[in-house]
């Protein structure tokens, strides 16, 4: 069932394997009880990004299952002195763990490691490559409300060009068959876009946000990075919000029992309506609690069979 | 005085004295003294070496205008030394060395120091090409005239490009008045921010920042507006874009005086080889698309772009076995050209004539160097290489110190068996 020895993106994962790990995650989410299965395991988080969410829920993932976890933030440490980044996994991996949870800046950098290290390599995210986690907890969520993925027309909207999230999202939902559609502005949006999905076909490009969201299942905002205004990728903040930014009226447009998503953290009121953020469409909280129950189904699934 | 060498039934091609047919080669004294059929006839003795090869081809000594010596500064990664025998054994007679070390070449005393050690050391010929402007940073100009006594051939910031149009102007000005040719790395700046390979699909895929066409083209044109305006001698190194052609092709038609390289990564092979984030494959420019290397080759095979110049940039593995967005840019290149490019003589897509064209007259050409030719009297700088000889590249096989090339452990046809600076063997493979 399943092969991997690491999680470096979805682009490796075949649709049943997908399968396997949302069935694993369903279980956990079901029973969050505190249990042994990987006693013994110890995994480390390195994070050369900041990153509370994404930390704190592997750091919670792996402490549910019983292994030890220590966080590991080079950005104030060895990466001063000028250590390279294989050489700060060596020395982690050194101090026999078993498994390194990575985010870094640099796409590919998850895949490098895995390439010259012994140790399980978990992506939490590497550049504007791929995040794994997120878009298998994405899918989970989904899944729960939707009873299903294939079929569903989901709307990915806002900076394509630079987010991880709306990577690893297309290609799990074209994989798992839904429709997939991205929406920005064109300078958000990367050449041959409808290409995102490791090339499986079906992913529809927009720049109009209303085109996007016309009889969407589920709408998911991505974080507008401030610092992309004013370097000529964007005009203003108030501009953003009114073309591209998720408002009650505009999601009138999609299914009536739309879900409204963001992988967090929200920049309220830019690109999504404060109201809509706690509304009764929004799962965004439920995204979170559903990332603990993923992550637990990724390090089970990676580390007993280590 | 050195022996004699007898090239028996030899293909000798040179498209410069339209020369291509089996014959005999004579070189007394570093002299060619004879060309022709049975023109060996009875050459023998204790000072005559014969070479005897069936299917070999003897060609006219290579030039390379682009190639990434890394002395001073960087003699880890080569140097004068290791370059000069990594040339040689490619075929080389005479290399370019751009000036992007450390220090920068951009003064007399870096551009003598290298004369002198490449002309103590033997064997491949150096020629330095100096910067533009001080320190490459596209500002000052350099003391060009002076640059030109020391023996630098041409001016170049390459690694850089002029952006500033103002500078690129003055500098194209100030060269032609001494008869220096102004080799440009064509790239806009502005557009190329943290790229890391070429803007297409594959970056999308990847998730890295991309180097669009466009900051190419856009030099190119803007240049060879302002070689029209000025009168000067330009040269685009590396053209890797579709655009760029077009925009070579209309100039010369013009018959604005601009000319242009190509290298063999960017004839071979695609973006799509930086698929699983292959730091060897990451170059500047980057790799682009299977429009672009059709473009390039036809640009070849017509003369719109003149010469092939390896662009050989040796670097170590604190540069290569990094994360992608870590690792420098470049790739060898002087061992593998012959062998990697054969394959598009083979396919029909250059002739022999332009192959070699590319690799001796024109790259002299551009740099006013002496056309190397199999003719009667003149200096004997040949190579001879067995286009159908197997082998494998193999770092213990390699005189360059690095091996950063995506061709390691691949199998390659056609080896340069030997390579003459004025009738001295520079060059011999071993068997």
């Amino acid at each position: 069932m399943w092969t991997h020895r690491h999680l470096l993106g979805i682009e490796s994962l075949l649709p049943s394997e997908i399968q396997f790990l949302l069935d694993r995650a369903e279980g956990f989410a079901s029973s969050i009880e505190k249990t042994a299965r990987l006693r013994g395991k110890v995994v480390v988080n390195l994070f050369f990004e900041a990153s509370t969410r994404t930390r704190t829920s592997f750091e919670l993932a792996a402490k549910r299952l019983g292994a030890d976890i220590i966080n590991v933030s080079p950005s104030t440490s060895s990466v001063i002195k000028g250590e390279t980044l294989l050489d700060t996994a060596k020395n982690v991996e050194a101090m026999r763990i078993d498994a390194i949870v990575l985010r870094h800046s640099a796409s590919g950098s998850p895949h490098f490691l895995a390439k010259r290290t012994h140790t399980v390599i978990v992506n939490a995210g590497d550049g504007a490559h791929e995040h794994p986690t997120q878009a298998l907890l994405d899918a989970l969520t989904m899944r729960r409300h939707k009873g299903r993925i294939d079929g569903l027309v989901v709307a990915i909207c806002g900076d394509i060009l630079h987010s991880r999230v709306a990577r690893s999202n297309a290609i799990l939902l074209r994989t798992m068959g839904a429709e997939v559609r991205l929406a920005g502005p064109r300078t958000m949006m990367p050449p041959s876009a409808e290409t995102i999905a490791a090339g499986v076909p079906g992913v529809t490009i927009h720049h109009r946000l209303e085109d996007a969201v016309e009889g969407a299942d589920v709408v998911m905002m991505l974080r507008i990075q401030t610092e992309r205004f004013g370097v000529s990728c964007l005009s203003t903040l108030r501009e953003y919000s009114r073309t591209f930014g998720l408002t009650e009226r505009m999601l009138t447009r999609a299914k009536s029992d739309v879900l409204v998503m963001h992988p967090g953290p929200i920049n309220r009121g830019v690109e999504l309506d404060a109201k809509l953020a706690d509304g009764a469409s929004s799962v965004i909280l439920e995204q979170v609690e559903m990332g603990v129950a993923v992550r637990m189904a990724v390090l089970d699934t990676l580390l007993r069979r280590a | 005085m050195s022996e004699s060498l007898v090239f028996r039934g030899v293909r000798a091609i040179d498209p410069s004295c339209g020369l291509d047919g089996l014959v005999d080669v004579v070189v007394e004294n570093g002299v060619i003294t004879r060309v022709g059929i049975h023109a060996a006839a009875g050459a023998a003795g204790e000072h005559v070496r014969v070479f005897a090869v069936p299917g070999a081809l003897l060609v006219p000594g290579l030039i390379d205008l682009h190639a990434h010596v890394r002395e001073p500064g960087q003699e880890y990664k080569e140097d004068v030394a290791s370059a000069l025998r990594a040339a040689a054994a490619g075929g080389f007679v005479d290399i370019c060395a751009m000036p992007n070390t450390r220090p920068v070449n951009d003064t007399r005393a870096i551009t003598e120091m290298l004369v002198a050690k490449a002309k103590a050391l033997g064997g491949c010929r150096l020629h330095p090409i100096a910067a533009i402007t001080v320190g490459q940073k596209g500002e000052t100009l350099t003391e060009m005239a002076d640059l030109k006594d020391a023996g630098a051939v041409a001016v170049s910031d390459d690694g850089r490009c002029v952006t500033s149009s103002a500078v690129m102007r003055h500098a194209l000005e100030y060269a032609r008045t001494f008869d220096l040719p102004v080799i440009q790395h064509c790239e806009d700046h502005s557009l190329t921010a943290g790229a890391q390979m070429h803007e297409g699909s594959v970056a999308t895929r990847l998730g890295l920042r991309g180097w669009p066409s466009v900051a190419e083209d856009i030099i190119v044109a803007r240049d060879t507006l302002l070689a029209e305006y000025t009168g000067a001698r330009y040269h685009v190194a590396h053209v890797s874009t579709r655009g760029a052609v077009r925009i070579l092709r209309e100039a010369k038609s013009r018959g604005i005086k601009v000319t242009a390289e190509v290298t063999p990564h960017h004839l071979l092979l695609t973006h799509e080889a930086v698929l699983g984030y292959d730091t060897a494959c990451k170059v500047n420019p980057p790799l682009r698309e299977p429009e672009d290397i059709a473009a390039l080759r036809e640009a070849l095979a017509d003369g719109t772009i003149d010469c092939i110049a390896t662009d050989h940039a040796p670097h170590g593995a604190a540069e290569k076995d990094v994360e992608f967005a870590e690792a420098a840019p470049g790739m060898i290149g002087l061992e593998l050209c012959v062998p990697l490019l054969l394959r598009l003589v083979r396919d029909g897509n250059l002739t022999y004539a332009r192959f070699i064209d590319a690799l001796t007259a024109a790259p002299a050409k551009v740099v006013g160097l002496p056309v190397p030719r199999i003719q009667e009297g003149a200096r004997a700088d040949l190579v001879l290489i067995d286009p159908d000889a197997h082998w494998t590249v193999d770092p213990s096989r390699l005189r360059s110190k690095s091996h950063n090339t995506p061709f390691l452990h691949q199998e390659v046809r056609g080896k340069v068996l030997a390579t003459f600076a004025s009738g001295v063997p520079i060059f011999e493979a071993s068997p």
